[in-house]
């Protein structure tokens, strides 16, 4: 089986600076070639890479979920690029400053096709250091765009003062305090920084920042917006662990927007790793417990109205 | 006779290949009377001529090919580069539409020398004397045909199908059913239109009561269908065997469980039936091509598994079914002559 074709998702909302962000990864010279999905053609004017046109069509799966929402016209596009495999070595897909993450993140786990031939390197957010406060109150897309980034961009932080900074990082964290954060100035930020993280390979991202699970320093929350994450010392039972965190997903699926694991599975020498965007969940045995590893079973929600207690109290009945 | 009991392993019609260097993802392939045609993602058309030549011609230069239609006479195909392009037996390259930047999502063909294409959230047909009428539907369009008698399209979208007759101003006729819906057949007698979903499942409709038939239990997406001569079985891709549905009577495959042929420890990604016996011929993604006849589930070997190209991702019979093109997703494809 050929490598997986990455994908970066670009998210953010308006006048944030993805545009700027993405014609600096562009022109960069950085010798790889990308199919770039927008949604304004034209906003851009890029020569050397595949441009194609997107249509945001989100639709549901026949069980008629909402919450089970993917982007027809990703599929369709990435199906359509993935003929011409070879032309190109990444993919960016750039959604509208409006477009909720969730249908784009979930396209990646649903569709077989999909899932075969690509995968999702990263949920980049752009974030405008002067004007999040008043988003984070009128637009509750800006929130979620937040809440779904691996990797969030904190541009134009030379319009505001040190301690306004502090103030809205402050903020980001109690939504997300587990994504990568770089302060920019025009979204100049390192290529590397940004593109190829595979940040929704955890197992990959864990080595890069063994910390990415600690909640680390912030521990107040948006009061809507929450993060929860746990630790067990050790292993897990899957025959309790799969049938509590399905249950818990299809219950609360609509409120989690972000679930991310490492588990120690009883009497299994590899590490399951699993991730999930609401009630989407998708998990895998990856590499084998290293020897100098302690073996221990994590787990991350990210979302709203999450009950941290009964969370906490299903997780800690799952181990072996 | 008795019963006829398949032979395992299959025998082999491999010394009957002659393969073909396509050196891209093979998107489609067709007959154009003798000449052997595919459709390459790369842009290019191939053609192998009667007597085994082969040129190719840059029907999108420098683009990417992603749909195909045929109707015998010519390839017609749409590419990232906003153009249908029809290309002739003898190699000829007719731009039929330009769309600019959108991507030809779905081409489609009928004998009379109409053709239809969708390009984002617009569809648009063109009858054999050129006239082209435009339609714009709920979503883009991944699947067009045209229905085997007069001048109507069917149209696959996201909740459904539309009927559309292009010459008159009638809105067309909604076949709803929730969900993305993908390719799209129409039954040789006109009764049912059977569509492929992103959901793993068919659905279908029997005409004009648009009663509703739920085609379910596949294990991965179909891409492939194809209806026997006589129109009375469809094929389907998708599973680990060809999944045959039975489209007797009025009802459909309503209540009647579909046949099972080519069994393999693979998924099947192409089938085409033979043009004049009940012969299915499936393409698997292990790169294996197996003949299954219907009538006693025997089972020949075209090629076999694991060779250079991947999955198997066109077929095609020519006219009186003696021989039979196919191609791969990576680049692989050959020709099959019967023996006599």
């Amino acid at each position: 089986m050929s490598e997986k074709i990455p994908v970066t998702v670009l998210t953010g909302y308006l006048g944030a600076g993805k545009t700027t962000l993405l014609n600096r990864i562009l022109t960069e010279p950085h010798g790889k070639k990308f199919a770039v999905i927008v949604n304004e053609f034209g906003e851009i004017g890029i020569d050397n890479d595949l441009v194609v046109d997107a249509d945001e069509e989100v639709f549901e799966m026949n069980n008629g979920c909402i919450c089970c929402t993917v982007r027809g016209d990703l599929i369709r596009i990435i199906e359509g690029l993935m003929k011409r495999k070879g032309k190109f070595d990444a993919i960016i897909v750039e959604t509208t400053g409006l477009a909720d993450p969730a249908p784009v993140a979930q396209t990646f786990f649903v569709d077989q096709d999909v899932q075969d031939m690509t995968r999702l390197d990263a949920v980049v957010t752009v974030v405008d250091a002067k004007w999040l406060k008043d988003r984070l109150k009128d637009a509750p897309e800006a929130k979620n765009q937040i809440a779904f980034a691996d990797v969030l961009i904190l541009n134009k932080t030379d319009l505001v003062s040190e301690a306004e900074l502090k103030d809205v990082e402050a903020q980001i964290r109690a939504i997300n305090p587990y994504a990568k954060l770089h302060r920019t100035q025009r979204a100049s930020v390192s290529i590397a920084d940004v593109m190829d993280r595979n940040a929704f390979d955890l197992d990959r991202i864990l080595d890069i920042e063994p910390d990415f699970l600690e909640e680390g320093h912030h521990h107040h929350h948006d009061e809507e917006m929450q993060s929860v994450s746990f630790r067990i010392q050790g292993d897990v039972d899957p025959e309790k662990f799969m049938p509590w965190v399905q249950d818990l997903t299809q219950r609360e699926g609509p409120n989690i927007l972000r679930c991310k694991g490492i588990l120690a599975f009883k009497n299994e020498p590899k590490r399951f790793v699993f991730q999930g965007v609401h009630m989407i969940l998708d998990g895998d045995l990856q590499r084998d417990w290293k020897p100098e590893e302690t073996r221990e079973s994590k787990i991350v929600f990210i979302g709203r109205k999450l009950d941290r207690k009964a969370i906490e109290d299903g997780f800690m009945a799952t181990a072996a | 006779m008795s019963t006829t009991i398949p032979t395992r392993p299959p025998e082999s019609l491999t010394k009957n290949v002659e393969a073909i260097e396509a050196s891209a993802h093979v998107v489609g392939a067709a007959f154009l009377g003798d000449v052997g045609a595919l459709a390459l993602a790369d842009g290019r058309v191939l053609l192998r001529d009667a007597e085994g030549a082969i040129s190719d011609v840059a029907a999108h230069p420098d683009a990417g090919l992603l749909s195909f239609a045929s109707d015998g006479k010519s390839l017609v195909t749409g590419g990232d580069d906003g153009r249908v392009v029809a290309t002739s037996a003898k190699g000829e390259a007719n731009e039929i539409a330009d769309e600019k930047s959108k991507w030809i999502d779905a081409v489609a063909t009928n004998g009379d020398g109409a053709i239809a294409w969708s390009a984002g959230r617009s569809v648009k047909a063109r009858d054999g004397k050129g006239k082209i009428k435009q339609w714009a539907p709920p979503s883009s369009v991944r699947g067009l045909v045209f229905a085997p008698k007069g001048y109507r399209l069917g149209v696959a979208h996201n909740n459904g199908a539309s009927l559309w007759f292009p010459n008159t101003d009638a809105k067309p006729d909604l076949l709803e059913w929730k969900g993305s819906h993908l390719d799209i057949m129409w039954s040789p007698n006109g009764r049912f239109v059977v569509t492929s979903m992103q959901e793993n499942q068919l659905h279908g409709w029997g005409l004009p009561e648009k009663q509703h038939m739920r085609m379910s239990g596949y294990p991965g997406k179909t891409r492939s269908m194809s209806w026997s001569h006589d129109g009375l079985w469809l094929a389907t891709s998708g599973a680990d065997a060809v999944i045959i549905w039975p489209f007797q009577g009025e009802k459909g495959p309503m209540g009647k469980p579909p046949r099972e042929c080519g069994v393999r420890p693979a998924k099947v990604t192409s089938v085409a039936f033979h043009p004049k016996a009940l012969v299915v011929a499936a393409g698997y993604d292990d790169g294996c091509i197996l003949l299954c006849r219907l009538t006693d589930a025997s089972e020949l070997l075209v090629r076999p598994a694991g060779k250079e190209g991947g999955a198997i991702s066109a077929l095609a019979w020519d006219a009186n079914g003696r021989r039979m093109l196919f191609g791969s997703r990576e680049g692989a494809a050959g020709l099959l002559t019967l023996p006599v």
